[in-house]
């Protein structure tokens, strides 16, 4: 039985992208979208600047729920989220969650990825096998 | 104007991509996962896995090259000015390691319309060299406009 309960918060993980994080998530990931390594670009189609890759911030969610099974990649059976604020470099990300249900080994987990009061990610459920 | 629905339920050829080590140590970086199963062949074998594994995000390389033909279909017609990556879920089976083999399929479940926005939700099925399902992916993209 895990010794994880229901109201639980998750340990925060606070990650600050610098300027180049996005060519290098761009490089890993394959995802070479302009709008997200080109500031020109960006700018030109009405965005302040080059945005994160939502993706990459559901990396960080995804990162944050492992640590529950201490980062054990077999842990995370299932994550969906809502991309609903545009993430930037050179600001804090704060990744939080809390738990809402506990089934045997099994938590879900209502997660959230901030910049300040800039929610880029929300309503995000992971399911975690722990312990 | 109005969404075109002629593609729910369309699939689109299956892609193959094979895992790497380096590959995975890359995105694992990026992502400033630490893990040594990540990287070390030793570490990965000691904790059960049959070779380096990825992390579960990993999907999106793998999963991506699939449901990219399907979003740039003209029968789908997205309008990719004016487009968002609105949500996404994946459902994870068997990990992915290096050496891995992952064949990916997509299909479109819906196109819909709503307050002015299409909604696209494509279905990425990935399995491995012996049949395993490795994960299933549901990515909404929502183009303002429509």
């Amino acid at each position: 039985m895990a010794d994880v309960n229901v109201g639980d918060s998750i340990p925060e993980l606070t990650v600050t992208p610098d300027k180049y994080l996005t060519h290098r998530y761009a490089g890993a990931s394959g995802d070479f979208n302009p709008i997200h390594i080109d500031a020109e670009f960006a700018k030109a189609v009405g965005l302040p600047g080059p945005i994160l890759h939502g993706l990459y911030m559901m990396g960080l969610v995804a990162k944050a729920n492992a640590a529950l099974a201490d980062g054990d990649p077999r842990a995370l059976k299932r994550l969906s989220v809502q991309f609903r604020g545009m993430g930037a470099t050179e600001t804090e990300i704060v990744v939080s969650g809390t738990v809402k249900s506990v089934d045997g080994d099994t938590v879900v987990v209502d997660t959230v990825a901030a910049q300040g009061e800039n929610q880029t990610i929300r309503n995000a459920e992971a399911e975690v096998v722990v312990g | 104007m109005s969404v075109k629905t002629d593609a729910i339920g369309k699939e689109w050829p299956a892609t193959t991509y094979e895992v790497g080590k380096e590959k995975i140590g890359e995105y694992a970086r990026v992502l400033g996962i630490e893990n040594p199963v990540h990287f070390d062949r030793e570490a990965a074998k000691a904790a059960g896995f049959r070779d380096v594994v990825a992390p579960p995000m990993f999907a999106v390389v793998y999963s991506s090259p699939a449901v990219g033909p399907a979003m740039f279909d003209p029968e789908v017609g997205m309008n990719f000015a004016a487009m968002v990556h609105g949500g996404q879920e994946f459902e994870w089976g068997e990990p992915a390691c290096s050496g891995d083999e992952i064949t990916t399929t997509a299909k479109c479940l819906d196109i819909s319309e709503k307050d002015g926005k299409g909604f696209y939700i494509f279905e990425t099925n990935a399995v491995n060299q012996n049949g395993d399902q490795v994960v299933k992916g549901t990515w909404t993209l929502i183009v303002r406009g429509v």
